[in-house]
């Protein structure tokens, strides 16, 4: 029997780590994250963990790397613009395989932005963020239980291809409360032969990310091709609820993903055949799933609180002649079910087709 | 089944906090339920405010456009809700804070109560103004039970906090109470 709870966003979330065997957490802080590293502060010492407030986000990477490649499993979680600075050490990790969790509780950018819920770090989170040909994992909850599941599974998942993990979410899942059941899956740690745990008794061994012979590097490139083909093909996770004969699509992902999912009730009420696409994973993104269901579909709504991230990665998608608009709040605007449903019912009496059309809600 | 209500008030009268306990209540009946703080550079005495949503059903939007209830604490916090409730509505006012002159609404079901003064009464304390306005507005929106709210209140107070726990029963009770003997401030 699972414990039933209610918690805030960031303390399920530390709470998953705790489950999921994390001993070590590094950060400095900043808004609106800071609820992490204060609970994980008193939460740590509890269970013989290390919490340590870095000296700055690029210290704290730093230390993230290092704990990764000492074997441990280790997080960071940091904001909008500690998550910028932490970039060149997320691509030191994926260079040298490296697994770790990395939060990023989004604020609004550009520049020092704003701390309320934003999107707009997608771009950063999915295509790597860092120098050079890499991706992180990037899992995006749309609940407090999940805010505490899918941090279990991308540690598990960082572990497994030695890759950086990223939890991508903002302050709406951050400081909401939902109930919650805590339900930790039975603790695996997996071997990890090639950890720098000191050599007696073994060959030494090389954590590196720097191949300066001949066609080394091109060859560690393509071997990291190969990781995120595997991750495309067998741990996309996205959720769908779909309907026969769907006039329209809708595709949204996180928090904003519970507006677009209360506006999916409201239009169904009113007799308008709706579907729903959700990303859990943004990196793999679930393009076969699109890509499908989209084939049914006239029409797809991307709604985001960014001016089109992820709609251009449904628009990479869609199946030929399928067309996305985007209803967009950027800047710390949220999408309410209101505004949602009625660029719905518009696209439902605008007849055949939809062009690009950007709506600014 | 399906309620949504915005708490309000300045910061350290204990708006989220009253606001959390609803959730807690919500969560022991069964329901499901999300509550969302207002986020931004909060201080007290500065404004703060929580939403509540409890629903029967998975839910979406953990924020409102159109609550069905306000629970109003202080003058900024009436004067910035109190036109988005919906239509046949509840409004509950604390008129420690508020004059009721100030409720232009005509078209909701209105409680005006001066909770301070109340709490003050009947516990001694003025810091529990904000059970007795959960109190009315438990009992007049059935959205859990008083039941419910005395077990969620023991969830929140333990321990050090333990001493509270009666003041905060018997301040939830007699808002209730005051709201059965049909005692409205505004007649």
């Amino acid at each position: 029997m699972s414990e039933r709870k209610i918690l805030r966003g960031c303390v399920a979330l530390a709470e998953g780590a705790i489950a999921a065997g994390c001993r070590f957490y590094f950060g400095y802080p900043i808004t609106p994250q800071n609820d992490i590293p204060e609970y994980l502060s008193a939460r740590l010492p509890q269970v013989e963990g290390v919490f340590i407030q870095a000296e700055s986000e690029i210290a704290s990477i730093n230390m993230l790397l290092g704990a990764a490649a000492a074997g441990a499993r280790a997080m960071t979680s940091s904001s909008g613009p500690g998550i910028s600075l932490m970039q060149e050490g997320l691509s030191y990790m994926a260079g040298s395989e490296l697994p770790g969790l990395v939060v990023n509780i989004t604020r609004i950018g550009p520049g020092l932005g704003g701390i309320a819920a934003s999107q707009g770090d997608y771009r950063q989170a999915t295509r790597g963020g860092g120098h050079g040909d890499y991706h992180l994992i990037v899992l995006a909850p749309n609940s407090v239980q999940e805010m505490y599941d899918l941090t279990i599974k991308a540690f598990y998942l960082a572990d497994k291809y030695r890759n950086p993990a990223m939890i991508l979410s903002d302050a709406i899942l951050g400081q909401m409360k939902e109930p919650l059941s805590l339900d930790p899956p039975p603790l695996v740690l997996p071997e990890k032969p090639w950890a720098l745990t000191g050599a007696r008794g073994r060959k030494a061994q090389l954590i590196k990310s720097l191949y300066l012979a001949d066609g080394e590097m091109e060859q560690h490139n393509w071997h990291l091709h190969e990781k995120y083909r595997r991750l495309e093909r067998e741990e996309v996770l996205v959720e769908t609820d779909l309907e026969e004969k769907m006039e329209v699509l809708l595709v949204a992902f996180g928090s904003c993903s519970r507006m677009v999912h209360s506006a999916v009730e409201l239009a169904r009420s009113r007799g308008i055949r709706v579907g729903f696409l959700r990303p859990v994973t943004v990196y793999p993104f679930p393009r076969q799933a699109l890509r499908e269901v989209s084939r049914e579909v006239g029409k797809v709504l991307v709604v985001e609180m960014n001016t089109g991230q992820m709609w251009d990665d449904v628009r990479l998608s869609l199946y030929p002649g399928c067309r996305a608009g985007l209803l967009a709040r950027p800047g710390g605007g949220i999408p309410a079910p209101g505004q949602i449903l009625a660029e719905i019912e518009n696209l439902v009496k605008a007849g055949d087709g939809i062009d690009e059309s950007v709506y600014q809600a | 089944m399906y309620y949504d209500v915005i708490f309000s008030g300045f910061g350290g009268q204990g708006v989220l906090l009253i606001g959390d306990i609803l959730a807690q209540a919500a969560m022991l009946e069964n329901r499901h339920v999300t509550w969302m703080p207002s986020y931004g550079v909060e201080i007290r005495g500065g404004a703060a405010s929580c939403t509540v949503v409890i629903s029967s059903q998975k839910i979406g939007s953990p924020i409102t456009e159109e609550p069905c209830g306000l629970l109003a604490m202080s003058k900024p916090a009436l004067l910035k809700f109190q036109h988005k409730v919906k239509k046949g509505g509840l409004l509950v006012v604390n008129t420690s804070f508020v004059e009721p002159e100030m409720i232009t609404r005509e078209d909701v079901i209105k409680i005006c109560l001066p909770a301070s003064e109340i709490s003050y009464r009947e516990t001694g304390d003025y810091k529990m103004a904000n059970a007795v306005l959960l109190g009315a507005f438990v009992s007049l929106s059935r959205v859990v039970t008083l039941q419910g709210m005395e077990e969620a209140l023991g969830v929140f107070f333990k321990e050090e906090k333990q001493k509270l726990l009666p003041l905060m029963i018997k301040a939830l009770q007699y808002g209730s109470e005051f709201v059965c003997a049909g005692m409205n401030g505004d007649g």
